[in-house]
């Protein structure tokens, strides 16, 4: 049995095919304007790797936040129910997930079967999601990686006090002005948004073990406060963006 | 250089009719706002001259460019102005200041000024908040709403909007209505979001005008959804800088199905003429006291 699943996120699209269980395939593109071109791309890239022609894939199961727009999809399954099957196939201990992608952030609650037990999510606001990241990294003039680089050099705390991205701009723009050490500001950044994502997941029962994944987990910078924010060790699965994808095509499967 | 569509046009204007040194108060409200500050003297009970300028990244320098701008071409020296009030996000630390008054009081009571004593709801659209305020006929606040955590709905969010357009802002409100048909509103709520939204929009044949539109609708959509939970009792007006957008206020007006009556001078000194109004009062009290 060969099955794909398919994560149309705001950002990318990640495709991860599965053989008797097994993961064969991982492909990611860019989203852009024209998401079903981009689709079809990473399904033929995925397909390619696993050495397997499109027609041997018996059945495909799309996510995300562009899961209803796939022609070529046999079903579609939400981010929560995708990532929770996901992340109880690479790591059944977890009981508490945080999803923190580009422009959504998520908290879910999971059994030991990895069924879903309760979740929280915030889709209105890109303070506490990936997009606020890169906007700040913007503002300071540093790539994203260079950020959490000189994030974990930080020594002193920084006041941003912003809940908004579009005013975290402005207040970054003030404290660069005002000499404060980018690695500083950097960091307060990454504490804004883990200290978002937190309050919101604790509206979730959090119980260990507790692990992060969308783009963001690829942060290290994030995963340190977060741990701090949550008081918990935090865990982080390797290609944490390819979970909800996994998780589709697992249930593909089943 | 290139071109800041974000700018707004900053203005000053000055009485012709009023000789300042015949009055026996000159006093000053400066509102240092988030986006824009404001100087406003009167002269007596009566506007001398005032000045509307964009805040710099210190508030006490903010509030000396807007006074010495408001100043400037008068032969009123800044010791000659008996006593300054204080207002806005950088109220407490505006130097020539007696006293700083919350910007929700100085809104109403300058609006109370402008507007008269039938005003009951104001809306003040600010740069980085917005504000729905009721008041009593003498412009005392009987009860207020603010949201000052997110940038929808406020002319930081415009500004935002602007730049990506490639509009000057000023002509946004007037090219949003130059629309066929009335478009679906944004749907994100998040500026951010809404920013991929519009690109989307742009990619799929959609006119900087229609974007426009679906913008400043999304926006008023937000701002009444904030005054429905205060309540909205005639007179009502509109204050701050998005009371010059066109397009923002006719959507809201629409959607309320009330007239915002018109404020002059200049919606955007609201704050700080509520601020030089409690000067003048503060005054004089103090030489009532003396």
């Amino acid at each position: 049995m060969i099955t794909a699943g398919i994560d149309v996120g705001a950002k990318t699209i990640k495709v991860v095919i599965v053989k008797d269980n097994k993961v064969v395939a991982r492909a990611i593109n860019p989203t852009g304007f024209e998401p079903l071109v981009t689709a079809e791309k990473t399904m033929d890239e995925a397909a390619k790797q696993a050495g397997i022609s499109r027609k041997d894939i018996n059945k495909v199961y799309a996510t995300g936040a562009g899961r209803k727009s796939i022609p070529f999809a046999d079903h579609n399954v939400t981010e929560v129910t995708a990532d929770a099957k996901g992340t109880n196939y690479l790591l059944p201990s977890v009981r508490t997930i945080v999803d923190i992608g580009a422009e959504e952030a998520r908290g879910i609650a999971t059994d030991a079967a990895g069924k879903v037990v309760d979740f929280a999510k915030n889709d209105k606001c890109a303070a506490g999601a990936g997009a606020f990241v890169e906007s700040m990294s913007r503002a300071l003039e540093v790539t994203v990686p260079q950020m959490i680089e000189i994030s974990h050099k930080s020594t002193k705390e920084a006041p941003i006090n912003a809940t908004c991205a579009v005013f975290a701009e402005s207040e970054v723009v003030s404290l660069i002005h005002t000499k404060i050490d980018k690695a500083d500001i950097a960091n307060a950044v990454h504490d804004a948004i883990a200290s978002r994502v937190c309050s919101m997941v604790r509206r979730i029962p959090i119980e260990k073990d507790v692990v992060l994944i969308g783009g963001v987990a690829n942060n290290s910078a994030i995963v340190a406060v977060m741990k701090k924010h949550l008081g918990v060790e935090v865990g982080v699965p390797e290609n944490p963006e390819f979970v909800g994808a996994l998780g589709a095509a697992l249930l593909a499967a089943a | 250089m290139t071109t800041e569509f974000y700018r707004w046009t900053e203005n000053t204007w000055r009485s012709p009719d009023i000789d300042w040194h015949k009055a026996e108060t000159l006093v000053a409200g400066i509102d240092v706002g988030s986006v824009s500050s404001q100087a406003v003297i009167l002269a007596d009970d009566k506007i001398y001259a005032f000045c509307n300028t964009r805040t710099g990244s210190n508030s006490p320098d903010s509030a000396k460019k807007a006074l010495s701008i408001a100043l400037n071409g008068t032969d009123i020296k800044p010791e000659n102005i008996q006593y300054f009030v204080g207002t806005g996000y950088g109220r407490v630390n505006i130097p020539m200041a007696k006293k700083a008054i919350t910007e929700i009081a100085c809104h109403a009571r300058g609006a109370n000024y402008m507007g008269g004593p039938a005003i009951k709801t104001i809306l003040d659209m600010g740069g980085q908040d917005l504000k729905g305020i009721h008041c009593d006929e003498k412009g005392k606040v009987t009860q207020f709403l603010m949201n000052d955590k997110c940038a929808a709905g406020t002319g930081r969010g415009m500004e935002v909007m602007a730049e990506l357009l490639q509009v000057p802002i000023v002509d946004v409100g007037k090219m949003s209505l130059e629309v066929k048909e009335e478009p679906e509103p944004v749907s994100s709520t998040c500026v951010i979001f809404a920013k991929s939204e519009a690109i989307g929009l742009l990619r799929g044949g959609w006119t900087k005008n229609m974007v426009l539109a679906a913008y400043c609708a999304a926006m008023a959509h937000r701002v009444v959804g904030l005054l429905q939970r205060i309540g909205i009792e005639k007179e009502f007006v509109i204050t701050g800088g998005i009371a010059k957008n066109i397009g923002v206020v006719s959507r809201i007006e629409k959607e309320l199905n009330i007239k915002a009556m018109p404020l002059q001078p200049d919606p955007q000194i609201a704050g700080g003429l509520g601020a030089a109004l409690f000067a003048r009062d503060l005054f004089l009290k103090s030489k009532k006291a003396a």
